[in-house]
This record gives structure tokens, C-alpha cells and sequence, in this order.
């Protein structure tokens, strides 16, 4: 009898418990948006993909941890503007009650949201863009830069490049944040590491001929072209350098590629570039078994902004779970002291800039006979340890680090 | 020798790209000239269109086997017939309402093809190679010109000026204008107008499907090719003087060149120096640099 009432007490204490947990879970509902392009020029690379992996993330959270709190998802298109994005994170932030938004590919409207969430006291998982402004100038406490940006980028591919002997450099930038951010992050790169610059070009964004910029870079005479731009801009460079006769004498450096645009363009026109990338999904078991569970419903494999999308949100359910609340503050707390550990990184952490540093891998694509299976691109070089990979805290412009 | 700083043999280079692009600008704006010329239609759908194109000639190859060549023929003859059944199921009611409605019409269906598209295709596009006989490029000396941007440059200006010759100067074209100048007489003469109407937007629209085949080798074949050069062709068709064949062709190559020469000088306003010079026009020519004042 005794023993009866005892657990009846238990019983209760934690019906109250989770009940208080519940409570403190704003409207008992988790939502989670996904902020992206769905259908301009790096929809591919995100939009509908990144939809699914946060799909993906949630389920699989609901099965295993059988959370006490409802989640949903919501997804927009943002047209790749900031003013759509900052409209519409309002939006769901006053209206819909979102608790978190995440992708927010274009740096440009990672930007614009990462303000807004910082008035409305909302988090934003920054997995699509790639400035280092993310987490340098426009730092600030309710942000985490997930997957790359272009510090890690430049870091793994020019370096590589100049080691190879790859020594004078000249850039064929978008001219936009982005671009003059990948331009600026891979000049210092090249002249750290003993090459030079000659020039750059910058070209507007998007672009469709290059034909011209690629003979300007033509006429300096550069070992390396380095393309500081992303989706159909650097897919269409590629092709028309080779078409000009540009490559193979002069290469190619891509600072921001994704396996979308290898993909696109065929390994024919790719092979042996370097470059490099937050996630393979060809790393090891664990990344192939995630990796095929998304290409059964998005009928391609992922990219790492996809794969970043999914352990981000994971993470961010987890802290919810953890501290029996969606407010900020207290989630924002949880994230950053606790290691993320899943398919996408292996004890990564998130450093009071907002940087979530991981490995990284410095690829190399694969000629066409090297590869024996459908999406079977990349040479892993090597792996870039989290120490190295991103920009370090002592060179942050970033006010909340503290020196 | 230079020029503003620039080595003369860099400037011939960009002024020969210039004209590439200008091709492309002229080919697909003769269409809407033709298409606005002689049915007062403003074909928003031109840009996706094109882009159709350059989508059936990967097509053509991929599922069927068939070549570049043999889709430079066909493909702009499967785009005109798509062109045929959009004319007739829809936009024949449009003729005599406000050149508004047609617009809205046809911009409503570039989004429509475009969405197809993309939902079926991705937006990273798909490749297409050079043929094998215009692989490879020519030295000229100043530059290395790929064979096939030179065959895109001759094969343009021909088709360009063929088709001012058929509208101006022969029996035929007398017929077409005579079509759209007064309808009515015209049909009274024993002419079939709407026949005439139908196989010029055919015409208008295959030319938008041919140079989508010819852009196809150069720029990856993507659903959002269209999208991206048909502001700047508008702009070209209004500098040109809407409706004029021979003002959108020759505004279409001066415009490349113009272009191209502002990637060498300043680059950041290359996409923009097409609408300055639209503004300038207009203000000065309102009716456009070929345009007659009605």
C-alpha cells in the first residue's frame, strides 16, 4: 500500500514536472521555420531540400525522444531579399509565434533576420549564407552560423591551391556581400601563405556571359582564377573558361562550391578541381545512412547546407527538451555548452560568436573513370580539425567575444 | 597601343564578345518585334520561350539521341508549334483589348513554363556541349575566339537580316503588313488574316526557340535563363523602337557591343548600362531610335 501511494507521488511529481515543462513552452508548440529560396538561383543547394532535412530532423526527434511538446514546421520562399526575409520573419515571429527560423541562404538575408530576431528575442540558425560577417560586424547573441561560411572555405581551398605551387591569384567576384566577403577571406589566404593577387573583377549578380571577365582574367595572367561567386555564376564560369581555352592552363579555383554544381556540371568539366565543403555525404557509415534516407525523398543527395540544416535543428529541439523551454536565452545557453555530436559534426561547438566550429573536409573532384557510382565525385584530401577550419576568435571582430 | 588604358588587342577581344551577346540580344528581340509589329502583343513569354528551347534541344539529345544540328531545325519548329496552340486557345481573344491584357496574359505563362521547369529540373541547370565541329577556337591574333561563338555571330546575322528581307521586301510581307495595318480591307482582298497572324507568332516564337538552341553549348541549360536576359531584351526592342524589325536588330548588336565595353571600363554597371541608355532614348525619342511617332 505504502509502496502504491509512493509511486502515485512519483507518478505525479513528474506528471507536475512536465506539466510545469510544458507550461513554460510558449503556446505548447515548437515552430520551427525554414526561411530559404525555393526557387531562384540557389534553390538547389537549399530550398525545397532544406525543407525536407528539417522535416526530416523533427521526426526523427519525435520518435526518439518523445518530446511533451508539439513541433512544427513552416517554410517561405524569400526570393533571396532581404526585405522579403525581414518581412516575413516578423511575421511569423508576431503573428505565427515561430521560435526559431533557419537555412537563410543569401547572405543578404541572413543579415536582415539575424536583426530581427535580435528585436524580437527569436534564434536564428544560420545554414545557407556564408559571410563571415555572420559572426564578425553583425555578431550577435541569438545567431549560430551552422554549416561553412567563407573564411572556412577560402581557409581549406587557397590554401591547398598555393601549396600546390598555384601561386599568383585573380578574382572573378560577385559583386555583392557575399562575393567581396570570398574575395577578401582568400586574398588574405593566398598572401598569408607566401602567393600574390594581381587583380579582380567583379561582375554583377546573377550573371549569364562571363565570357568577358574571363578574358580579363585571361590577360593578367595568373596561375589560379579564383571564382569568388556561387550557383549558376560559378557553374557558368566553369564552362566558359573552358570553352575559351582558359582551362586547362590557367585553373580554376572554386571558393564556393557545392556538390549540386558538380552534379550540374558533369565531372568532364570539373575534374581535379579542389575545393571545400562543411559535409561529404560519402564521409563514413554513419553520413551514407543519413544521406540515403534523404535521397529517397529529395531524389538527390545532400548538400551540406541540407545536412547543416538537420543537425542545427536537432540540436536546437534537444536544448528545448533539455532545458523544458523555448526561451531563448536559456536554449541559446544550453546550445552553446553542450557539443554537437551526430552525422554532420563530431564534437563540434558553438563559440560566443556564433560560430559553430567542425571539421571540414578539403575535396578534390574525381575524374570521370574514378568514379564508380552515382554521385560518387569527391577525393576527400583531407580533413581540416575545428581548430583550424574557421577564422580564429582572436582575429573576431565580433563585440560579444570577450579579449 | 592603348585606348583609356586599355591594350588595344584586349578591347577588340571584349568589342568581338560584345557582338556575341549583341546576337543574342537582336535574335531575340526581332521576335518580339515581329510579334509586336504585326499583332500588337507584348510576348512576355519570349524569355521563357527561349529557354524552352535550349530545354528541347537538351531533351533532343539526352532522351531521343538527337544532334545540335538537326535540333537547330526541329527544336524552333516544336517551340513554334507550342507557340501555334498559345496563339489559338488564348491569345486571339486578346487582340483588340488593351495591350495590357496581353502582357499580363503571357507574362502569367512564362511563369507557368518556368515553374514546370524548375519543379521537374532544378535551377543548378544542365549541360550541353559544343558540337564537335565547332570545337576548338580560332587565334585572330588579338584573341582566341572559340569557333562556335563565330558561328553564333554569323548564323544570328543571317537569320536577323532573312528575316527583315521576307517582312520588307518581298510579297509576302506586303501581305503581313498589309494584315496589320487594316485587318478588315486586307481579308476583304481574299487574304486569310488570321492565318497570317498565327503563323507570324509561330514565326516570332520560334525564333525565341532557336536562339535558346544556340545558347544552349554556352551557358548551362537552367529554367531560369530565360528570366535573366529578358529584361535587357525589352529594353533593346524600346531603345529599338517597338515593332521595328530593323531598329531591334540593329539596337540588339549595338547594345552587346555597348555592353561589352562597359565590362572592360567598369564592370559592376555592365547589367545596368542597358536601362540608362533606355532612359536616355526615351527621353529624347520616346517613339525609340527606329520607332515611327504615331
Amino acid at each position: 500500500m505504502k509502496a502504491k501511494r509512493i509511486v502515485l507521488a512519483v507518478a505525479a511529481t513528474l506528471g507536475l514536472s512536465t506539466g510545469l515543462a510544458q507550461a513554460q513552452i510558449s503556446d505548447s508548440v515548437v515552430r520551427v521555420g525554414v526561411l530559404t529560396d525555393m526557387g531562384g538561383a540557389y534553390s538547389d543547394l537549399s530550398g525545397a531540400g532544406s525543407v525536407i532535412a528539417a522535416k526530416m530532423a523533427v521526426e526523427d526527434f519525435q520518435a526518439r525522444e518523445k518530446p511533451g511538446f508539439a513541433i512544427e514546421v513552416v517554410s517561405a520562399d524569400h526570393q533571396n531579399k532581404g526585405d522579403i526575409s525581414s518581412n516575413k520573419a516578423r511575421e511569423w515571429f508576431d503573428r505565427d509565434k515561430v521560435d526559431v527560423v533557419t537555412d537563410l541562404v543569401t547572405t543578404s538575408t541572413a543579415l536582415a533576420v539575424m536583426k530581427v530576431a535580435k528585436e524580437k528575442n527569436r534564434i536564428a540558425l544560420v545554414n545557407g549564407a556564408a559571410s563571415t560577417r555572420i559572426t564578425n560586424e553583425d555578431c550577435n547573441d541569438v545567431t549560430v552560423h551552422w554549416t561553412y561560411d567563407t573564411y572556412a572555405l577560402a581557409n581549406g581551398t587557397a590554401k591547398a591551391v598555393v601549396k600546390q605551387g598555384g601561386k599568383s591569384w585573380y578574382f572573378l567576384t560577385a559583386d555583392y556581400a557575399f562575393g567581396h566577403s570570398l574575395e577578401k577571406d582568400a586574398s588574405d589566404v593566398v598572401i598569408a601563405n607566401g602567393g600574390k593577387v594581381l587583380g579582380a573583377v567583379r561582375h554583377p549578380f546573377p550573371g549569364t556571359d562571363f565570357s568577358s571577365f574571363l578574358l580579363k582574367a585571361q590577360a593578367s595572367g595568373a596561375q589560379v582564377i579564383g571564382l569568388a561567386n556561387a550557383g549558376t555564376d560559378t557553374t557558368n564560369s566553369i564552362k566558359q573558361a573552358a570553352e575559351f581555352g582558359i582551362t586547362p592552363k590557367q585553373s580554376l579555383a572554386g571558393l564556393l562550391m557545392f556538390i549540386t554544381d558538380i552534379h550540374s556540371l558533369g565531372l568532364k568539366n570539373t575534374q581535379t578541381m579542389y575545393l571545400t565543403e562543411g559535409f561529404y555525404w560519402d564521409l563514413n557509415d554513419e553520413t551514407r545512412a543519413w544521406s540515403k534516407r534523404f535521397f529517397e525523398r529529395a531524389k538527390k543527395m545532400p548538400t551540406m547546407v541540407q545536412a547543416g540544416q538537420y543537425s542545427s535543428i536537432a540540436h536546437y529541439l534537444k536544448a528545448v527538451k533539455a532545458t523544458g523551454s523555448d526561451d531563448t536565452q536559456k536554449v541559446m545557453a544550453w546550445m552553446k555548452k553542450t557539443p554537437v555530436n551526430d552525422f554532420f559534426a563530431k564534437n563540434g561547438t558553438i563559440r560566443d560568436d556564433g560560430r559553430m566550429v567542425h571539421d571540414t573536409y578539403l575535396l578534390q573532384v574525381k575524374k570521370p573513370e574514378e568514379s564508380k557510382y552515382p554521385w560518387d565525385y569527391y577525393h576527400v584530401r583531407q580533413t581540416i580539425p575545428a581548430a583550424e577550419a574557421f577564422q580564429p576568435l582572436a582575429l573576431s571582430k565580433c563585440s560579444l567575444v570577450k579579449k | 597601343m592603348e585606348i583609356f588604358g586599355v591594350p588595344l588587342p584586349a578591347l577588340m577581344g571584349q568589342l568581338m564578345l560584345g557582338l556575341v551577346s549583341g546576337s543574342f540580344y537582336a535574335i531575340l528581340s526581332l521576335g518580339l518585334a515581329v510579334i509586336f509589329g504585326m499583332l500588337n502583343i507584348i510576348n512576355f513569354a519570349h524569355g521563357a520561350l527561349y529557354m524552352m528551347g535550349a530545354f528541347f534541344a537538351w531533351m533532343a539529345l539526352t532522351y531521343l539521341g538527337i544532334g545540335y544540328w538537326w535540333s537547330l531545325v526541329l527544336v524552333p519548329a516544336v517551340v513554334g508549334v507550342v507557340g501555334i496552340v498559345i496563339e489559338r486557345t488564348m491569345l486571339q481573344w486578346l487582340y483588340k483589348l488593351d495591350h495590357l491584357y496581353g502582357l499580363l496574359l503571357t507574362f502569367g505563362l512564362a511563369l507557368i513554363i518556368e515553374g514546370l521547369f524548375r519543379s521537374e529540373y532544378g535551377v543548378s541547370g544542365l549541360p550541353y556541349t559544343i558540337p564537335d565541329e565547332l570545337t576548338g577556337a580560332l587565334d585572330l591574333g588579338f584573341m582566341f575566339l572559340p569557333k562556335y561563338r563565330l558561328w553564333v555571330i554569323a548564323i544570328s546575322l543571317f537569320v536577323c537580316f532573312a528575316t527583315w528581307f521576307v517582312i520588307e521586301k518581298t510579297q509576302l510581307g506586303a501581305y503581313l503588313r498589309a494584315a496589320t495595318e487594316n485587318p478588315k480591307l486586307t481579308q476583304a482582298f481574299g487574304i486569310n488574316v488570321p492565318l497570317m497572324v498565327m503563323l507570324t507568332y509561330g514565326f516570332g516564337v520560334a525564333l525565341a526557340g532557336f536562339a535558346g538552341v544556340l545558347a544552349a553549348p554556352i551557358f548551362q541549360v537552367s529554367p531560369l535563363m530565360g528570366s535573366n536576359l529578358i529584361i535587357a531584351v525589352f529594353a533593346v526592342v524600346v531603345i529599338g523602337g517597338m515593332g521595328s524589325i530593323l531598329g531591334s536588330i540593329v539596337t540588339g548588336l549595338g547594345l552587346g557591343i555597348i555592353e561589352g565595353l562597359t565590362k572592360v571600363f567598369y564592370a559592376e554597371a555592365s547589367s545596368t548600362v542597358v536601362f540608362i541608355i533606355m532612359a536616355i532614348v526615351l527621353l529624347i525619342r520616346p517613339a525609340g531610335l527606329f520607332g515611327k511617332e504615331k
